[in-house]
Order: structure tokens, then C-alpha cells, then sequence
């Protein structure tokens, strides 16, 4: 059984640029890889370090943001390749939740069949929240995905998350693959009425 | 109240509903490589599952395939182990692989239409977001991730949510030397690359409808580029004139039902749109980005935007962009020093995209210094370039000619960029490190311009690089 995502409660990162892409999260040349472990290291690796592997500044390298499991990003989030790595490397870097103003499909549904939600805010409460961090490094974050709301400081502020994928994290069905498997016989008459490719020269 | 193809290739695969309100989406043609299936195997292997249905999963190698000496064991044994991970994992589950030297090995967005894998009305599914690319046929083809790769070999079906779909009308007949990467770059520029967030993009109009089929690949592989997973173009006559005679179309008797079937899918007149934007062929120039993402675009014959031209909320990454770019505002684009010229991947490395650029490139050499390539999209165009002359017009130019693959359009293998070396590249993305070196750049555009950029040693019109009337 897989856990119910509901509540997620920590400190924040924020990480401002929009149309952030997957090549940025984990640049390619880390994918190659059999595995998803380690990936966690090589986040944002070549926004965090120069060529000689020195840190450079960087919300992830502040050591006032240490341990923060939320991150707190703009619009377009995760926009370009389909890799799974990138958000596999977020969750592994400790994060438990995105907050943003805008993700792309493909991220969206990569982070959330992992169990990672990622919810976007108003303008309004994002920059409210950004700026409310960034004052505070130490300010907790509540992510509440089933009374539908961000809570910091004295701020209540709805969150909005595509209803599926909210059902989903909520009922501990966020990797679809045991409902998929449900399907049995069913899948079989599919293959059976659907044609597929078949060679001959 | 008529259907877009979208809907009626949904209906038709719609296993079921899932409880949290998404569909089980059947999917006809799964299609493997070698970066993002590793994981999704070995997920298999832990929950103890088989590939459900073999025959309808077929895989290649190409992100990390070396394009100078693909002699093995290659130089960098983790290309290595994926490689043969992948041969491993495809003998294991019976699984049909087009490995290195079997003559339909490539990239996979290339081989698929290639062999005629890739048909009118289906599903598609592969763990790479330019999946998009295969809608030129009808299809409706998702780019996936690896936890989706390990469920559609698992039950060859996905969780999915219904997209809107918005219509792109190109009406009109696109000038000379102006080619589909251009429509593809003028529409994110002006619809952005957030436009198509929520959206299945359906191509249309009299230009798309003019256009070839390796034309409409190039239109559909960029979709997601522009925010939307799903790009495609509605079956007609050419889609079946491609498909004809290819290894994997269907033959004789069942020839004539799948067009009949094939045509069925295609949207009704009368079909509802969310959404619809008409743009004017004529209108569209030969076009390439200046910044780090694809929708900073300008006409090649434009200047970069001043700060205040643009949309308060574009600004910051416009700063971004020109900070790392080494560009000022209000400059022209022209005359832009390049280092390297990339002609490949799955956006323009088509028999098609190198026929064109030769007959043009023919008696023009790559000015000194220049480092140019030509990376074929797959062992067939390869060879079929080199029986019909093409290749040695690239050499004979100055272009190193390779073998197929990814190569720098993402630099998994040893082709890269050094230190800010910026490229005329006819691959899709222009993102900060793209091509391998965190301080490299990218600038997109056609083939036939990244030639241009080539001759001249900087970014240049193709139309006057190469003479090419106008009017």
C-alpha cells in the first residue's frame, strides 16, 4: 500500500526563473545511469557548481535553506525533456512537495506518479510566499492537499492541483500501476481488436 | 456535433476509468530506447512483472551512441552498460531491437515512421518528450516518463487526463526558403512556450496540407516545446503515399481496410475546438532563437527585442538569457559568430533535411574554423545519403559526416560543445547546457541556416548565403 499523501509540512527553497527545464533540474550527462539513485547530488548541478566543482551561490548551496523539504519555483516549471530523473533527483534531494505558479505535463506526471505533488499558487500568494521566505528562511510551510490550501505564517492561501492527481496523492494511488494491472482480461481484447505493427517484405 | 482525431483515438483506447478520474489509455506501439527503460526494467523486474505484449514494443539505441567510432566496447563504459542493458533487457522479454549495424538503427523518432511503425489513429508511447513527432501520421503519441515506460510494458496502458485541443491554422504558401523548423519556431515565438500548457495541438491549413510528411514530423516533434504533449496533423493521401510499401505498413488485402480505417480518424468538419489560431504562410520568415529557450525567436533579419519591448513578465529571463548569451538588445541577430554547425536530431536529421541543404550547400565550403557536423537521423538515411551523393556534398563542403544518433542536440555522447562555444544547430532545444558544455549556446534554426551559418562563419541568411530568389 502506498502512503496517503495529505499534509506536508517544512521550511522552504526558493528558486526563482521561469520556464526552468529539465536539462537545468539534472543536465544530460548525468543520465547515464542505470539507476535513479545518486540523483539527488547532481540537482541544478550546473546552476550550483563552476567547471572545477566549487559551489557557487545558489538557493540549494545557502546554508540557511539546509533541510528544507518544500520547493518553491515559477511558472513553466520542468518544461522540455520527458526525463524521469529530473523530479526522481527533487525527491531525492530530500524535497517532499513543489509549489509553483505553472508545471509542464510531462514533469507534472512524472512528479506526481513518484508521489511528489506539485501545486501551484495565485500570482499574488506565490510572490507573497517567495517574499515571506526569503525574509524568513526558517518560516513553516504547510502544503494541505486535502482542505485544498498553502498555509504560512498568518496566510491561508487556496492551492489548486488538477483533481485526479489530488485523488490520487490523497488515497495513496499516486503510482497507478497496481489499478493498471486491475485491467487483466480486459487489456487482452484491446490487443486483440487493435491492430499492431507487423513486418513483412 | 463532429470529433477531432484527438477524441476518437482516445474513445477507441479508452480501457476504463481509473478511481481518480483518469482514463487506462491503451497504447498500440511502445517505443524503447536506451536512457529511459533501464530503470522501468529493473522496477519490472522488482515487482516481479513480464512485458505484456512484445510484439507491440520495439526499441533502438541512440541518445548515447558515439557518431566518429562506434567500435566496442565504446570509450565510456557507461554508454556501454546502457547499451547493453538495453540488448539485454530487449532478449529477455522477446522484444524487437534495431541494434547498431542492423541497418534500422536510429534515433527513434526517425526509425518509427521510417519502418512504418508509426501509423494513422494509434496511441503511441516512448519514454522521450519529442514522442510528438509521430503525430504527424494521426497518431496520438505521448511522451512519457520512466515509471509510465515500466507501466505500459507492464499492461501496455497509461493513467492519462484528456487534454483541450487548439487548432493551428497555417493558411497560405510558405516562401522560398522558408521550411517547416520555421513555422514550428514562429508559433512558439508567438503563442510561447507556455501556450500550449493543457493542449493537444491539431496542425492545419492549406500549408500544412502542402506539406511533405518528413515536413509535418519536423511541425509535430516541436510541440512540446511550444507546452503541449500532443502535436498532430489529421491523415490525408500523403500520410498514406508515406506509408505505402514501408516494412511494417500493412500489405495487400489489409492495405485497403487500413486506409479506410485510417481515414475514419480523421477530424470531422464540423469538430469543436477549445481553441483556434490562424497564422499567414507568407507571413512566416526564416527564424531563429537568440535566447535559452525556443520561444525567443527573431526573423533572421530582425534585431534582438530591446527590454521594454517585451512583456514585463518575459523580462527577467529575457536578461537572463542575453547575460548568457553574450548578447546585447536591439542587436541583429546576423552576423552572429558561430563555432559549430550541427545538422541532426530528431527535428531535422531526415533524408529529406539533408537533400535539401545539399542542393544548395553543392560548391560552398564551411568557412575556417567553423566545426561542422551532419549526424543522420538513422542508418537508412545514412545510407541512402551516401548512394545518392548527398554525403560527399557534405564533405566535399567541409561538414565531418557521421553516424547516427542523438548526438550534441543533448551531448550524451562524446559530440559537444567546449566552453561558450556557440552552435547554429538544427536540433530543438537552446537551453542553458544543452549541448553539452554548461557555458555552450545554442541557436535554433533550419537546416538549410545552420549551412548558411556554416559558409559564413556567423549566422546568416540562407536565402542570400545561397542565393535563393525571394520574389
Amino acid at each position: 500500500m502506498l502512503e496517503k499523501i495529505t499534509l506536508i509540512r517544512g521550511r522552504a527553497v526558493p528558486l526563482r526563473g521561469e520556464d526552468i527545464d529539465t536539462d537545468r533540474i539534472i543536465p544530460a550527462r548525468f543520465m547515464k545511469a542505470l539507476t535513479f539513485e545518486g540523483l539527488g547530488q547532481y540537482l541544478f548541478y550546473d546552476e550550483r557548481f563552476d567547471e572545477k566543482g566549487q559551489p557557487k551561490p545558489h538557493p540549494l548551496n545557502d546554508p540557511r535553506y539546509q533541510g528544507a523539504s518544500l520547493l518553491l519555483v515559477e511558472a513553466g516549471f520542468g518544461s522540455g525533456s520527458s526525463r524521469e530523473h529530473a523530479p526522481q533527483a527533487i525527491k531525492r534531494a530530500g524535497f517532499k512537495a513543489i509549489i509553483g505558479e505553472s508545471f509542464a505535463e510531462i514533469f507534472f506526471g512524472n512528479a506526481t506518479a513518484i508521489g511528489l505533488p506539485c501545486v501551484t499558487l495565485s500570482p499574488e500568494d506565490l510572490a507573497a510566499l517567495f517574499q515571506a521566505v526569503e525574509r524568513d528562511p526558517s518560516l513553516e510551510v504547510e502544503v494541505d492537499l486535502l482542505a485544498k490550501e498553502v498555509r504560512f505564517g498568518d496566510r491561508t492561501a487556496p492551492l489548486a492541483i488538477p483533481e485526479p492527481a489530488r485523488e490520487a496523492l490523497v488515497a495513496g494511488l499516486w503510482d497507478p500501476i497496481g489499478e493498471l494491472l486491475q485491467a487483466g482480461e480486459l487489456l487482452d481484447a484491446f490487443d486483440r481488436k487493435l491492430p499492431y505493427p507487423r513486418r513483412s517484405e | 456535433m463532429g470529433k477531432t482525431l484527438y477524441e476518437k483515438v482516445w474513445e477507441a483506447h479508452e480501457v476504463r476509468r481509473l478511481r481518480s478520474g483518469q482514463s487506462q489509455l491503451f497504447i498500440d506501439l511502445h517505443l524503447l530506447h536506451e536512457v529511459t527503460s533501464p530503470q522501468a526494467f529493473g522496477m519490472l523486474k522488482d515487482l516481479g512483472l513480464k512485458v505484456r505484449y512484445p510484439h507491440r514494443t520495439f526499441a533502438t539505441v541512440d541518445h548515447i551512441v558515439p557518431t566518429h567510432d562506434r567500435t566496442e566496447p565504446f570509450q565510456d563504459p557507461l554508454a556501454q552498460s546502457m547499451l547493453e542493458a538495453l540488448r539485454q533487457n530487449t532478449r529477455e522479454h522477446g522484444i524487437t531491437f534495431f541494434d547498431l549495424g542492423s541497418g534500422d538503427q536510429g534515433i527513434v523518432h526517425v526509425i518509427g515512421p521510417q519502418l512504418g511503425l508509426t501509423q494513422p489513429g494509434m496511441t503511441i508511447a516512448c519514454g522521450d518528450s519529442h514522442t510528438s513527432t509521430h503525430g504527424a501520421f494521426g497518431a496520438v503519441a505521448f511522451g512519457i516518463g520512466t515509471s509510465q515506460v515500466r507501466d505500459v510494458l507492464a499492461t501496455q496502458t497509461l493513467a492519462a487526463q484528456k487534454l483541450k485541443v487548439r487548432r493551428i491554422n497555417i493558411e497560405g504558401k510558405l516562401a522560398p526558403g522558408v521550411y517547416a523548423k520555421d513555422v514550428i519556431l514562429h508559433i512558439i515565438r508567438h503563442l510561447g512556450v507556455k501556450g500550449g500548457l493543457g493542449y493537444a495541438y491539431e496542425y492545419g491549413g492549406s500549408a500544412v496540407e502542402a506539406m511533405d510528411m518528413e515536413s509535418r514530423m519536423t511541425l509535430c516533434n516541436m510541440s512540446i516545446e511550444g507546452g503541449a504533449r500532443i502535436g498532430y496533423v489529421n491523415p490525408d493521401e500523403t500520410t498514406f503515399a508515406y506509408l505505402e510499401g514501408r516494412p511494417y505498413s500493412p500489405k495487400g488485402a489489409e492495405w485497403e481496410e487500413a486506409k479506410r480505417r485510417w481515414r475514419s480518424f480523421a477530424s470531422d468538419p464540423d469538430a469543436h475546438y477549445h481553441d483556434v489560431v490562424t497564422f499567414r504562410a507568407e507571413e512566416i520568415p526564416p527564424t531563429v532563437t537568440w535566447g535559452i529557450n525556443p520561444g525567443q525567436a527573431v526573423p533572421i533579419d530582425g534585431r534582438i527585442p530591446l527590454l521594454e519591448e517585451l512583456p514585463e513578465e518575459e523580462r527577467p529571463v529575457a536578461e537572463e538569457a542575453l547575460a548568457y548569451m553574450g548578447l546585447r538588445p536591439g542587436q541583429p541577430i546576423q552576423g552572429v559568430p558561430v563555432q559549430v554547425a550541427f545538422i541532426g536530431s530528431c527535428t531535422n536529421a531526415r533524408l529529406s533535411d539533408l537533400r535539401e541543404v545539399a542542393r544548395f550547400l553543392k560548391g560552398h565550403r564551411v568557412k575556417k574554423g567553423v566545426r561542422a557536423l551532419v549526424v543522420p537521423g538513422s542508418e537508412w538515411v545514412a545510407k541512402r545519403a551516401e548512394e545518392e551523393g548527398i554525403a560527399e556534398i557534405f564533405r566535399e563542403a567541409g561538414f565531418e559526416w557521421r553516424n547516427p544518433g542523438c548526438s550534441m542536440c543533448l551531448a550524451m555522447n562524446p559530440d559537444r560543445l567546449e566552453g561558450d562555444e556557440l552552435a547554429a544547430s538544427s536540433s530543438n532545444r537552446n537551453y542553458k547546457g544543452r549541448m553539452g558544455s554548461p557555458r555552450g549556446r545554442t541557436v535554433l534554426m533550419s537546416p538549410l541556416m545552420v549551412a548558411a551559418a556554416a559558409v559564413a562563419g556567423e549566422i546568416a541568411d540562407a536565402r542570400e548565403v545561397f542565393g535563393i530568389l525571394t520574389r
